[in-house]
């Protein structure tokens, strides 16, 4: 077994783009709205600084679920808007498109979410970020030198990554 | 597409990565040891082994989730069947059983009559007060407040002191739902 030590709390140097690369960037976040993770392959576009950008998106991400759980027409009870709820309980979305790109979340009942923004045509992601999170299990919370509720800093984890994605539909 | 269906814990048993049993449990034997010899004090004995359970325990809630594939239990009674039948199975190899149902539906026992940890042991009389297998009560703990469940666990029956079986007591405290955590100021 290899073990990692963690680099000290620092941008990540930018990722040289992979040539014919699907998606455009991941995010992963814990139930604090930490963001674990961070990694754009193909992002032309930057509005925000890098700390608002990650709460827009917990935030977008929270009001999202809230809403759409809310919004459920065959949900037996309702709790009032804006009441917490449990993660992974009631309906959740798993994916928003529009002209130029499709986002795709998954939660899991242990609040981790993982957010994977690709281009439009890419088909039903689930299956992916299923496949992500396990990928999450083995390299970031198996590894002994890596505390949980900390960015993940990893370069099993990186490679890993990239290279599942390259391969995406 | 469906999303798949959960796994039974013989199947996800069957696919994760398994390791010898001997090992196992000698190498678990070995760190009681080592803590008996490093605190003295059996209760500082069991409450280390609770915290270490514990640490352990907010880890292999996510490795659980990933490779047994259950979406979020409805209630508490249908989390403590997914913990006995597929947790302890996928990381144990064997199942408890639930028994002992409040009248709330908030405390039950979890029954182990076959306990891979203990395998070997026999506790000796300067150490009547511990609890040889506190490591499970701080692994269930800290799992179960990862997926935002306050609990309580305490051991009725302990089979290193003479009873029939292991018998943990679960008792679920409070269900603790995600607040938004950003503050609006900020």
């Amino acid at each position: 077994m290899q073990f990692f030590g963690g680099s000290e709390i620092s941008p990540s140097p930018p990722v040289p783009p992979a040539s014919g690369s699907n998606a455009h960037m991941i995010y992963v976040f814990n139930r604090n709205g930490v963001c674990l993770f961070y990694r754009e392959w193909n992002r032309p576009l930057r509005t925000l600084n890098v700390q608002q950008d990650h709460k827009l998106m917990f935030g977008l991400l929270f009001s999202l679920k809230s809403f759409t759980s809310k919004m459920d027409p065959t949900g037996v009870e309702k709790g009032n808007l804006g009441v917490p709820q449990l993660p992974g309980q009631g309906c959740s979305f798993h994916s928003f498109r529009t002209n130029t790109y499709k986002l795709s979340f998954m939660e899991s009942p242990s609040g981790i979410k993982i957010i994977l923004v690709t281009h439009p045509k890419i088909s039903d992601l689930r299956e992916s970020l299923k496949y992500i999170y396990n990928l999450y299990v083995e390299y970031a919370v198996k590894n002994p030198l890596y505390t949980p509720g900390t960015p993940i800093r990893c370069e099993l984890f990186n490679t890993n990554l990239d290279q599942y994605v390259r391969n995406l539909a | 597409m469906a999303p798949v269906a959960p796994r039974s814990g013989d199947a996800v048993f069957a696919n994760v990565e398994r390791v010898n049993a001997e090992l196992f449990t000698l190498t678990y034997g070995a760190i009681v040891r080592q803590l008996i010899t490093d605190l003295e004090e059996v209760e500082e004995v069991n409450k280390q082994l609770d915290q270490m359970g514990y640490n352990i325990g907010i880890r292999l809630i996510d490795e659980f989730l990933a490779k047994s594939n259950v979406s979020r239990c409805v209630d508490f009674k249908e989390t403590a069947e997914v913990i006995a039948k597929v947790g302890f199975k996928m990381f144990l190899g064997v199942t408890a059983s639930v028994t002992n149902w409040d009248a709330d539906g908030t405390s039950c026992s979890l029954v182990l009559e076959d306990n891979p940890l203990v395998d070997f042991v026999e506790l000796p009389d300067t150490c009547q007060g511990l609890y040889y297998c506190n490591i499970l009560s701080g692994v269930i703990r800290g799992a179960l407040e990862m997926v935002s469940m306050k609990t309580e666990i305490t051991w009725v029956r302990d089979m290193l002191r003479g009873d029939d079986a292991f018998e943990l007591r679960v008792k679920l405290l409070k269900q603790v739902p995600e607040e938004y955590p950003y503050k609006d100021d900020e």
